[in-house]
């Protein structure tokens, strides 16, 4: 009973801290309201009639057409200095030679003996910069805001307007092939699609090939009006191996010989277009704002004349969605509804007739189009919606109709001046640009009630935490009766929150619902605690924090206000974490339990003082602090730079082993990274065998024996595939590639299994009981597991419960079998009947874990387990012998263990942004992807990203009491808070 | 305990500190371009060897800890060289402490070196002065209830304060505001200055606030 009470409260605490999370998020997530109107030919964009040049003439719609056909070549991720040519940009300085650099050659050729054939245009994409996001900007000329950037595995069909959309209902023929992405967002928009899976991201070939093989006999067969080409091997090598790779030089010369043969088959009437949706890091990872990843290349050629001017010294720098409104008018289609992309007005220069006047009429006429259609968008939507500002917008609105009555007296006139032309072109520029800075000012904007709502609720929930782990120590504690009332609130919470949205017929929200239900549970415990309370007992009592550790945590806690400190939270938390251990230090000495007493009597006494034990206890604790400093240095340099910080250099260690170049390197670092695993592995049975645990002939034991490194060998043998099976020899590929599934899910397999005996027998202690008549019985006992204690101080208090326990159980059985002659019962290895489990369970699961993330990051994992069993006997030094009354856990243990899984989290190679998420953990033991199940790669990704926190928990559990896990989990529900 | 102690101690105390002033002043008349943040370890030095010179000058002048018997000069002499080595050692063991705290462990060396050698200056050399290169005194002096005068008891809060000060002092250099000042290690070596003075000040003042609860056991 106490048991599942227990368990219930746990869950209670669970739904608080998860409903205040999802209350937070769903409040600081932005969202954009769809429109889901359309453009259509019949329908002029604005009032008046259709504007010069637009009627009369066939398939023409708002505009005439320019080009009946179109090649879209998107290279995912084909960064703006990919199509430089090879040279230094510091002028003086010696050329570097740079992979990426100079590949596209036949596009610098072109660009060179065709200058008013074709551009280079620099493309500016905005954030979030993930492929889906980046195609909904391409098609619809909107901008996709964060929420989407969480939906990105699992996207949706486009329900706003689009270019494809606008495309199929003209009747023109869409043919695609590339990436499957775009299946999800246009579904049965194609006239022909040839899909390929675009999950697997260490495949660097599949769909490139795939598409090669389609991709010039489709355009020889001319039944197409629009082609489509999404190539994915740019992204993917990216990814994989990094821009500063050799792979990445083969990726780019492929993609320049495609293009290549794309311009020797291209019809006078046909426009190409190559453009890459985003850039990428310089460790080759997309999703945020630096420049690196916005800058993208946008490449335009056709074989008729396209630009009356010759190209300027330095590419143009245009907005990525300029070629929505571009390509729709250039191909005789309505702008997309919800557009607000400007036109490259450079492209509506009229080449046929030479006239300079004609050109920038043309240039105008596209512009206005554009701009009263964006304006029809502005008015839909701020009818709509009231997020837009109201200021901007009404001089926007003025701006607009200034800029149309020009045009509209220009046109009665059309002999006027060009001067006027031109100002009425940067009017209308003006206005667009207006319009789009609006708009990204307007959805960037939170939902301030929802996070405050959430803050308070996941503060409300640690506040409980804290005051149940201070009601529990009192005698007359009972959990069962304060369960129920909160539940009971919590349901009428949740009834009258449906009853009140019935009413007003609003919709359900399930997240306002939770919020309401754990807010109605939570208060009936504060209003209990503020009324029991009183003025009896001072405030302090609450928080029995010792002074300088409520210091530290009140620091870090402060830090989290200040955004240099955000970008700095990976180096502040190993100065706090140092600080807290040099305190423990300065404590223990201070309180004089570091040295002698006779050291620190007064020194009159004049003798040198005995070298007794406790003298070497001493040194041995200055020792640990020393080493504890060590290692937090050592982790230190597995760091990974925050994208704020372009100076800052992330550590080349955390990059897998497969996008090292050198092969001698390669091997000395995999002989290194089998030597942690290794160490990690042999320390942990050797600490096991010195307390003794490895003698009983309990089925955990046998585990810890054979299975352990059964699986060191699993994880070695996988690291090895991994960072060299791209040179297998080729009759070797299937097999590297079974064994590379194979391996990960055999080590996570024997992890399970141990861990799911270990907790169906935890105790691995020996105990033997002596009858005089002699044959010695051995049997294990199983005592109740309740909670571990810290120090060998502990032990000393618990293992004579845990012997008279015994004591008593064998008796009472030999009572019952009526046994003759007096009982001598020996145990052995009780001292370490709790830690044993813990340590056990701790190397199961940093295994799988360890799987997860690169080879490199093994070093971390060792130094990890280093530094966690030198605090604890840090800590330990300090816990008096005798602890009379409960047990409690040092709040110095918590505040070390939650600051150190703060720091293993940044060592392991985490950032708390999107961009750094390491998504190529969802491949370990699936490489071939995962289908279209997506809670799997959730999961390994989740495990991925959270795995210090997860084994920090785990291992609090080593350094806990009867109520540890109140204190670990509101550490770890107030965590992820923080990540978002 | 009588109040004349406690005034000796105040004036050594300003003394010091009218000697880290002069460290800032003097300079500016001898050399040209100097200021406390452009010519940094020129000021760290010229502070180092100020505070030291004052420290010793107060020891041979008050002697605090006078010991009655004559001692030879041999003794002497190794006490000075013991105390040099101290000195020197503790600079080292700072300067390790340093890099483990996250201080570059290649750049810099010099700057951080002159860092630790200035926090040994505000810490080692009172320690030096007052108690002599023994090691067991001053594990006594920072301990609870190991004070026996107070001069100990001023050198705990001003060896502490400084500590405190350079601590702090590390808490500038991730913020965005581009100040001179916020560079490695100048914020945290103007932090234990600041820390020291603090400390000097606040020592006098809390002991004759404390002194009907302050006693010694051998005074």
């Amino acid at each position: 009973m106490q048991k599942i009470s227990v368990l219930l409260f746990l869950v209670w605490v669970c739904f608080l801290f998860y409903a205040g999370i999802a209350l937070f998020t769903s409040g600081f997530l932005l969202t954009r309201l769809e429109l889901t109107n359309h453009s259509s030919c019949q329908e002029p964009p604005g009032p008046g009639p259709l504007p010069w040049r637009s009627q009369g003439e066939p398939g023409a719609c708002w505009m005439a057409s320019r080009f009946s056909r179109v090649v879209l070549v998107l290279i995912d991720a084909l960064r703006f200095d990919f199509a430089q040519p090879q040279r230094s940009h510091v002028p003086g300085e010696p050329s570097v030679s740079l992979p990426f650099l100079g590949k596209l050659g036949f596009l610098q050729r072109i660009l060179e003996s065709q200058p008013h054939h074709a551009r280079l245009y620099q493309s500016k994409a905005d954030p979030p910069t993930t492929t889906m996001q980046r195609l909904k900007a391409l098609t619809t000329g909107s901008l996709p805001t964060f929420i989407d950037a969480g939906s990105n595995f699992a996207s949706y069909a486009i329900v706003e307007d689009n270019l494809i959309k606008q495309l199929s209902s003209a009747g023109r023929r869409v043919v695609f092939m590339g990436d499957d992405t775009w299946k999800d967002l246009f579904p049965g928009a194609f006239s022909q699609a040839f899909f390929f899976s675009s999950f697997n991201v260490r495949d660097l070939h599949t769909v490139d090939n795939g598409i090669m093989e389609h991709l010039y006999p489709t355009m020889d067969t001319g039944e197409w009006d629009v082609l489509i080409a999404h190539f994915l091997g740019v992204d993917h090598c990216g990814h994989k191996h990094g821009p500063h790779h050799p792979e990445m030089a083969k990726k780019l010369s492929q993609m320049d010989q495609v293009i290549q043969g794309i311009v020797e088959r291209l019809g006078n009437d046909t426009l190409l277009v190559v453009i890459g949706d985003h850039g990428m890091t310089k460790s080759g990872d997309h999703g945020g704002d630096s420049e690196l990843e916005t800058s993208a290349a946008l490449f335009l050629y056709s074989p008729t004349a396209l630009f009356l001017r010759p190209p300027p010294q330095e590419p143009e720098v245009v907005p990525q969605i300029s070629l929505v409104p571009t390509l729709a008018l250039l191909l005789g289609l309505p702008i997309p509804f919800g557009n607000i992309g400007e036109v490259m007005a450079e492209l509506f220069s009229v080449v046929e007739d030479s006239q300079p006047h004609s050109s920038a009429l043309g240039q105008a006429t596209a512009l206005y189009l554009n701009a009263q259609q964006v304006f029809r968008f502005l008015h839909t939507y701020s009818a709509a919606a009231q997020d837009l500002q109201v200021k901007e917008f009404h001089r926007l609105n003025n701006l607009f109709s200034k800029a149309s009555a020009d045009y509209l007296r220009l046109l009665q006139s059309p002999q006027g001046a060009e001067a006027a032309l031109q100002t009425v072109i940067t009017e209308l520029q003006e206005f667009l640009r207006g319009v789009r800075a609006m708009c990204i000012e307007s959805w960037a904007r939170f939902s301030l009630v929802r996070m405050a709502g959430g803050a308070a609720l996941l503060a409300a929930a640690c506040f409980l935490c804290l005051l149940i782990a201070q009601w529990a120590t009192s005698p007359d504690f009972h959990l069962p009766p304060l369960l129920l009332i909160p539940v009971a609130w919590g349901l009428a919470g949740i009834v009258a929150c449906a009853g009140l949205l019935a009413t007003t017929e609003l919709k359900l929200d399930p997240v306002v619902v939770g919020a309401v239900a754990a807010v109605g549970s939570v208060l009936h415990i504060l209003w209990k605690a503020w009324v029991g309370w009183g003025s009896k007992r001072p405030l302090a009592a609450l928080l029995p924090v010792p002074r300088p550790i409520l210091l530290l945590l009140l620091i870090r806690f402060a830090a989290f206000f200040s955004d240099s400190f955000v970008v700095a939270e990976a180096r502040a938390i190993r100065f706090l974490l140092g600080s807290l251990i040099l305190l423990l230090v300065a404590q223990l000495h201070w309180e004089g339990k570091l040295l002698p007493p006779k050291l620190l009597a007064v020194p009159r006494i004049g003798f040198p003082a005995p070298a007794g034990p406790s003298g070497h206890r001493g040194t041995h604790a200055l020792g640990l602090g020393v080493g504890l400093l060590l290692c937090i240095r050592l982790a230190g340099l597995f760091h990974r730079c925050p994208e704020e910080t372009p100076a800052c250099h992330s550590s080349p260690w955390l990059s897998p082993l497969a996008s090292m170049v050198g092969g001698r390197a390669k091997n000395l670092w995999y002989g290194a990274c089998v030597g942690a695993l290794v160490a990690l592995f042999a320390a942990v049975r050797l600490w096991l065998r010195r307390h003794g645990n490895l003698r009983s002939p309990e089925p955990t034991v046998l585990f810890v024996r054979w299975g352990l490194p059964l699986m060191v060998l699993g994880t070695a043998a996988y690291w090895a595939l991994a960072s060299g099976a791209d040179e297998a020899p080729p009759r070797l590929r299937a097999l590297v590639a079974g064994a590379s599934a194979v391996l990960p899910r055999a080590v996570a397999g024997l992890a399970a299994s141990g861990l799911l005996l270990l907790l169906w027998r935890p105790v691995t202690v020996l105990a033997k009981a002596t009858t005089t008549t002699g044959a010695p019985r051995i049997r294990t006992v199983l005592t109740p597991f309740s909670g571990p204690p810290t120090s060998q101080a502990d032990l000393d208090y618990v293992v004579p419960q845990i012997y008279r326990h015994m004591q008593e159980e064998i008796r009472g059985r030999l009572e019952r079998t009526k046994s003759q002659g007096p009982l001598t019962v020996a145990a052995y290895q009780l001292g370490s009947v709790y830690s044993a489990a813990m340590v056990t369970a701790l190397t199961l699961l940093a295994f799988p874990l360890l799987l997860l993330h690169a080879e490199r990051i093994s070093l971390v994992f060792l130094l990890l387990f280093l530094q966690s069993f030198l605090l604890l006997h840090l800590l330990a030094a300090g816990i008096p012998i005798t602890t009379p009354g409960p047990f409690t856990v040092p709040w110095q243990a918590v505040s070390a263990w939650a600051l150190m899984a703060a720091q293993t989290f940044y060592s392991t190679g985490h950032q708390p942004v999107f961009p750094t998420i390491h998504w190529h953990a969802a491949f370990v033991g699936f490489p071939e992807g995962h289908g279209s199940s997506t809670w799997l790669p959730a999961l390994l990704v989740g495990a991925n990203t959270f795995a210090s926190h997860l084994l920090f928990a785990d291992s609090g559990l080593c350094s806990g009491s009867l109520h540890p896990p109140q204190a670990s989990h509101g550490l770890e529900g107030v965590r992820p808070q923080v990540h978002f | 305990m009588k109040n004349i102690d406690i005034k000796r101690l105040l004036y050594t105390h300003l003394l010091c500190i009218f000697s880290i002033i002069l460290s800032i002043f003097i300079p500016s008349v001898f050399l040209e371009n100097f200021s406390i943040l452009e010519t940094h370890l020129t000021w760290l030095c010229i502070c180092s060897v100020f505070v030291t010179a004052v420290n010793l000058l107060l020891y041979v002048v008050v002697k605090p800890s006078a010991s009655a018997k004559r001692s030879s000069l041999s003794y002497k002499v190794t006490r000075f060289l013991k105390c040099c080595i101290y000195f020197l050692m503790s600079c080292f063991v700072f300067h390790v402490i340093f890099v483990l705290y996250g201080a570059p462990l290649i750049e810099l060396v010099l700057e951080t070196f002159l860092f630790a050698v200035i926090l040994s200056t505000f810490t080692t050399v009172p320690c030096l002065c007052l108690l002599g290169p023994n090691i067991k005194a001053w594990l006594r002096v920072f301990s609870r209830n190991g004070v026996t005068s107070i001069w100990e008891n001023s050198l705990q809060i001003t060896t502490i304060s400084s500590f405190l000060g350079s601590w702090f002092g590390a808490f500038p250099i991730p913020l965005d505001w581009e100040r001179p000042w916020q560079v490695w290690p100048i914020s945290c070596t103007l932090g234990a200055t600041f820390g020291y003075v603090a400390g000097l000040v606040i020592s006098p003042l809390w002991i004759y606030w404390n002194r009907k609860q302050l006693t010694y056991k051998n005074n």
